[in-house]
């Protein structure tokens, strides 16, 4: 196996990174791919939280990279999904315990033996982001529909380019449909028309996110989540896979703002 | 030039700052406030000091030189008629004529005293001689582009993306970032875009902001300049030959 290790990132804080991080790792875990997630944000994790597995955490990412544990020990197997590993982050420790370089050779690790290494970045342009896309294959943009957060974006897009790294597909979350139609939310046109990226995935804002991530339990394990369907569509997309983007209209206007929001490009 | 006033212009080789005549305290005070406003722009700059006639001591020179540094430019050329003030600024190690520019500079260049056009051998930073500089791709948030010249860009310039140019910027494509040209004083800077909605505009010393609200109109390509002190926008059309 040559697993490709996938860092999602966006530049700022509270744009559901870790939600989607874990979303997508339960949903490619599903389609049956070996996954480890890492949790990048040293000092500030969630991932585990998210997940569901905080309880089971003995040893961590800095406990590999100093040598008290082997990589294997500090993985944790998710409790539902076959295949699915968490690397936690230390949360007595900061970004300055981990270099680019130990991300790079965990992750040489794990390739081996996995299909996808998930990174969850923290948010920022420093050491955790340098941390984080060190080791990145391809990287995975996230937005919410809103300037500060797509400028924030864009600057990531911009470093990305400076590393000389591939350029990165965006998934555009928490969009809400009703918002866009009355011209109170960026469209995802308008956020194409700045980032210039290509679009992996369309998340609507749903409750159910919200819900599921208190619980420890990803919204892309419950088969009534809009956003769930979303993160799914998303993973089979990095599967090669050709999805159409989710229908995320209400009754009214459906084709008018599809076409608004995925066609305007 | 008239008197009492001073002048700052972007030039090949840096700044050219001219004094003009009258007292010299009044005038170093201009100069200060100048610089105190406006001194970021000009951070970096190596500056000639223009001052026709004038009688300086190196007293008075360093004086000037040491306010300069405060600024983070560099004094390193005196261009005087006055044969004992080039003498003190040799005797501070200073210049005494712009490269490139013979000896005219020293004996023949008229101070514009009266609004007379700059020397031949003292261009504004925007004429054709200038380096510039070439961007393909977009700049995205957190980029800045700088040159002493010209700045061209093919692509887009997001907001967040800085360009200061002492000359023109052309953009071949959508400007939303900030844009500052003719950054060393040069008012007959232009700002080209195919889509010109940048956050702020600049030319020279001016500052303007584009009207708030969305363009309801196709955008067109227009052109920046400073017309009657105030800058404007226009669309571009292809009757436009060249500097007024």
């Amino acid at each position: 196996m040559t697993g490709r290790v996938i860092t999602i990132t966006s530049g700022k804080g509270g744009v559901g990174k870790t939600t989607a991080t874990a979303n997508l790792g339960v949903a490619l875990a599903q389609l049956g791919h070996k996954v480890v997630t890492i949790d990048a944000d040293v000092g500030l994790r969630n991932l585990d939280l998210v997940m569901g597995l905080e309880n089971r955490i003995v040893y961590d990412l800095v406990d590999v990279i100093e040598g008290r544990c082997k990589l294997r020990q500090a993985m944790i197997r998710d409790k539902r999904l076959e295949g699915l590993y968490l690397l936690p982050a230390a949360q007595t420790r900061d970004k300055t315990a981990v270099s680019p370089s130990d991300m790079i050779l965990i992750c040489d690790e794990l390739r081996g033996e996995s299909d996808y290494i998930l990174i969850d970045s923290p948010a920022g342009i420093e050491r955790g982001f340098r941390n984080a896309i060190a080791p990145a294959d391809e990287v995975i943009i996230l937005t919410n529909p809103e300037v500060s957060s797509v400028r924030d974006s864009d600057r990531i897009i911009g470093l990305l380019e400076a590393d000389e790294k591939a350029a990165p597909s965006l998934i555009v979350n928490r969009i809400k449909p009703e918002m866009v139609e009355q011209g109170d939310m960026l469209a995802i046109g308008d956020v194409l028309d700045v980032l210039m990226i290509k679009l992996i995935g369309i998340v609507p804002e749903d409750e159910q996110v919200l819900i599921s991530t208190n619980r420890g339990l990803p919204a892309a394990l419950a088969n009534g989540s809009q956003a769930g369907q979303a993160f799914r569509n998303i993973a089979r997309r990095i599967g090669g896979e050709e999805v159409p983007f989710l229908s995320l209209e209400r009754e009214r206007g459906l084709r008018g703002w599809l076409k608004r929001v995925v066609g305007s490009r | 030039m008239d008197r009492d006033t001073i002048s700052i212009k972007g030039i090949r080789d840096g700044l050219m700052v001219t004094l003009g005549g009258g007292e010299l305290a009044p005038l170093v005070d201009k100069l200060a406030g100048r610089l105190a406003e406006q001194g970021q722009f000009f951070q970096g700059g190596q500056v000639a000091l223009v001052v026709g006639e004038r009688l300086m001591g190196p007293a008075e020179l360093e004086a000037i030189g040491a306010l300069l540094a405060r600024h983070g430019m560099d004094l390193w050329a005196v261009l005087s008629k006055n044969e004992a003030t080039q003498e003190a600024a040799r005797g501070l190690q200073l210049g005494t004529r712009l490269p490139g520019s013979g000896s005219e500079l020293v004996g023949a260049t008229t101070m514009p005293e009266k609004g007379t056009e700059l020397p031949a051998a003292v261009r504004s930073a925007s004429d054709e001689e200038q380096p510039g500089v070439l961007v393909r791709g977009a700049l995205r948030s957190g980029r800045r582009v700088e040159s002493t010249g010209h700045v061209v860009v093919i692509g887009d310039v997001n907001p967040g993306a800085e360009i200061f140019a002492g000359g023109d910027v052309i953009v071949w494509g959508k400007l939303r970032g900030l844009v500052h040209a003719g950054a060393y004083g040069d008012q007959t800077a232009v700002v080209c875009a195919l889509e010109l909605v940048p956050t702020q505009l600049r030319i020279a010393e001016l500052i303007s902001v584009p009207p708030a609200g969305p363009r309801d109109k196709e955008p067109v390509p227009e052109m920046a300049s400073v017309r009657d002190g105030q800058i404007v926008a226009e669309s571009w059309s292809p009757g436009y030959r060249g500097r007024r």
